[in-house]
């Protein structure tokens, strides 16, 4: 065998990964949103495989009729707002971890990630009645503040590494030529680290989207995508589970295809 | 433009472990280029950061003038900073960083617009105003970062090892440049550099700092011919300052005992070595401060001494030959003028100008002479 045909082995298996991982993400992917528009006739026909017939009343039935539309409302809020507090809050502490030398960061680090070990059933009562009692129960805000919560020590993380990689020296400069650190800040390191920013964003997001237990334990009127979905589905024929599930996952495929863009075309150059 | 005075200046880090600046007392005059220079760790780039008010003092005073500016924050002191990376902001295209002290500072547009313009023609970079730093060259990228420096006519003007990051033909074209530029802008400069040559070269006068502390302030040449210690005298200069144990004796003169050589020294040196007789000390003497006898002869030299070497190793420079020779135990490097092929193991005398003869105590590595 020469090096040629060794190379176009390699080349051929690799594409054959590729395909593999295509395959078994997309096609499920695939299949379930043509279900979801499937009309229920072609579903239960048990010679049919592939839908022919196309509808759209039992998307428009989820979002219209059951509550769909508001708990996507919700679902966007609650994301938002997540990200806001948790960049709020963990911004500044990842800029501190990144630039400053001070006791107790090694333990702080290892401290916001041994959090994560607990799991939410287990605080979940606990959490209900503080909720209560600050008359948080059953607010977006409040299922904001557990997202947060889940999400903080990874946004804190991530943008420390970002921090480091964008150059104290480049901020530096900022302060010599007129600007105070705050400002320096500003104009210089955030500018630069927005690309790494908006991936952890994307984590948060992405985080708040999917998530289901503390959105079912600390809301019954205001409930949030998920946490509707998976009260309708107990009792909701097959096919409205998935277009349940092609109402999950399209505004967060949208959302990854465009903050992925935004990673790769900051100013039109590679920073590293 | 002013005059900078640091007064007993002090930084400590980890709470006092490490004395990265240890009581530094330097007056910087008006219109000055100063370089520190040392090796790395010797607390050189802390210095010059105190200066810029990026790092806080443990202790000790700043003045620019009459003006207390050690706790000021660096945009309140009118400085402007070459660093080490460039620090050129990779978001914003060539105009925009050099105007951007311009900018904060709130100059009037035309007036941003011509000094930019000014700035730029200065380094000849006007060509490159369009551009985003990422498609400029390391060189480019440093006449940026000057240009910025520059563009504000500041109080002081510190530069943190500009060139390091060069290549060498283009550091040695960027030094005389910004040797240039300085001199045409009168700004007080201090430039910190490990470089010798560089300290050589560009500096009105030179600051010889190791281990935090201020070893030796002055003009290149008296730093270079008067080494007031061990670390001045063979941290400047290449080849470095040969350095040979001796031990000075009295029998009918003065004389200079060592391993393979014996130097008898001219009277007016008694009075320095006084307290020496008997005792060891560091000899040194410049590889440029000898010659090979019969081969070429030293200039301008009024006494001289005579020992007695093998030669060991010929460096061929093209303009200069280094000769290595071996006097007792150790290697003396001399330099000699032109291409000159001594042959390996031939015995050679050696002339050693007397006037430029270092000697340190052996335990401070003060000079003594």
């Amino acid at each position: 065998m020469n090096e040629r045909t060794m190379h176009d082995l390699k080349k051929l298996g690799f594409y054959t990964l590729i395909f593999i991982v295509i395959v078994w993400m997309g096609l499920p992917l695939l299949v379930s949103t043509l279900y979801a528009f499937g009309t229920p006739d072609d579903y239960y026909n048990p010679h049919r495989i592939i839908p022919l017939h196309y509808t759209l009343e039992t998307t428009k039935m989820l979002l219209f009729t059951l509550g769909g539309w508001e708990a996507l409302k919700n679902s966007i809020i609650v994301a938002v707002l997540a990200i806001i507090i948790s960049f709020i809050l963990g911004l500044p502490a990842g800029y501190a971890i990144a630039r400053f030398i001070f006791p107790g960061k090694d333990t702080i680090k290892l401290g916001m990630l041994a959090l994560k070990v607990f799991p939410v059933p287990i605080m979940a009562v606990p959490l209900v009645m503080l909720y209560i009692k600050l008359h948080l129960i059953d607010t977006l805000l409040g299922v904001a503040l557990a997202h947060s919560a889940a999400s903080l020590p990874l946004v804190v993380l991530i943008t420390a590494s970002i921090f480091s990689g964008t150059s104290a020296e480049l901020e530096e400069a900022g302060m010599v030529f007129g600007l105070t650190r705050f400002q320096s800040f500003l104009r210089i390191t955030l500018p630069l680290a927005l690309p790494g920013l908006a991936a952890a964003a994307m984590f948060t997001f992405v985080g708040s989207w999917n998530e289901v237990f503390a959105a079912s334990v600390l809301t019954f009127s205001h409930r949030t995508l998920p946490a509707l979905m998976l009260t309708l589905m107990e009792t909701a024929p097959d096919y409205y589970k998935f277009a349940a599930a092609f109402i999950m996952a399209f505004p967060a495929i949208v959302y990854v295809a465009i903050a992925r863009k935004y990673l790769i075309s900051m100013w039109g150059i590679a920073l590293k | 433009m002013v005059e900078v005075r640091l007064e007993n200046l002090k930084k400590y880090f980890d709470r006092g472990r490490v004395k990265a600046v240890d009581g530094i007392n330097l007056t910087i005059k008006d219109g000055e280029f100063l370089v520190l220079l040392g090796p790395s760790g010797c607390g050189k780039t802390t210095t010059l950061r105190m200066i810029a008010g990026l790092e806080t003092p443990t202790e000790g005073k700043i003045y620019f003038g009459d003006r207390d500016v050690t706790y000021l924050p660096p945009k309140d002191r009118n400085i402007s900073m070459v660093f080490q990376s460039y620090a050129v902001w990779p978001h914003m295209k060539v105009y925009d960083n050099i105007a951007f002290p311009l900018k904060v500072k709130k100059y009037p547009k035309n007036e941003i617009e011509k000094r930019v313009r000014w700035a730029a023609e200065l380094l000849q970079i006007e060509d490159l105003l369009d551009r985003y730093p990422a498609q400029l060259s390391g060189g480019q990228r440093q006449r940026v970062a000057v240009a910025r420096a520059i563009v504000v006519e500041p109080n002081v003007l510190l530069m943190d090892e500009p060139l390091s990051n060069l290549d060498a033909k283009l550091r040695v074209a960027m030094r005389a440049e910004i040797k240039k530029l300085q001199t045409k802008l009168k700004v007080t400069t201090v430039y910190v550099t490990h470089d010798q040559v560089e300290a050589m070269t560009m500096g009105d006068r030179i600051a010889v700092m190791n281990q935090g502390k201020l070893l030796q302030v002055g003009p290149p040449t008296e730093v270079y011919l008067k080494p007031n210690s061990l670390f001045v005298a063979t941290f400047i200069g290449a080849p470095e300052m040969n350095i040979v144990e001796a031990t000075v004796v009295e029998s009918e003169g003065l004389f200079l005992e060592g391993d393979g050589f014996r130097i008898r020294l001219p009277d007016d040196f008694r009075e320095l070595l006084e307290g020496y007789i008997e005792k060891d000390v560091l000899v040194g003497i410049r590889p440029e401060h000898m010659t090979v006898k019969g081969v070429s002869t030293l200039e301008h030299v009024t006494r001289t001494a005579e020992i007695e070497g093998k030669v060991d190793f010929i460096e061929a420079l093209g303009t200069d030959t280094i000769v290595h020779a071996k006097v007792g135990g150790n290697i003396i490097k001399i330099k000699l003028p032109g291409h000159i092929p001594l042959p390996v193991g031939e015995t050679i005398k050696i002339e050693i100008d007397l006037d430029n003869l270092h000697i340190f105590d052996k335990t401070t590595t003060k000079a003594i002479i």
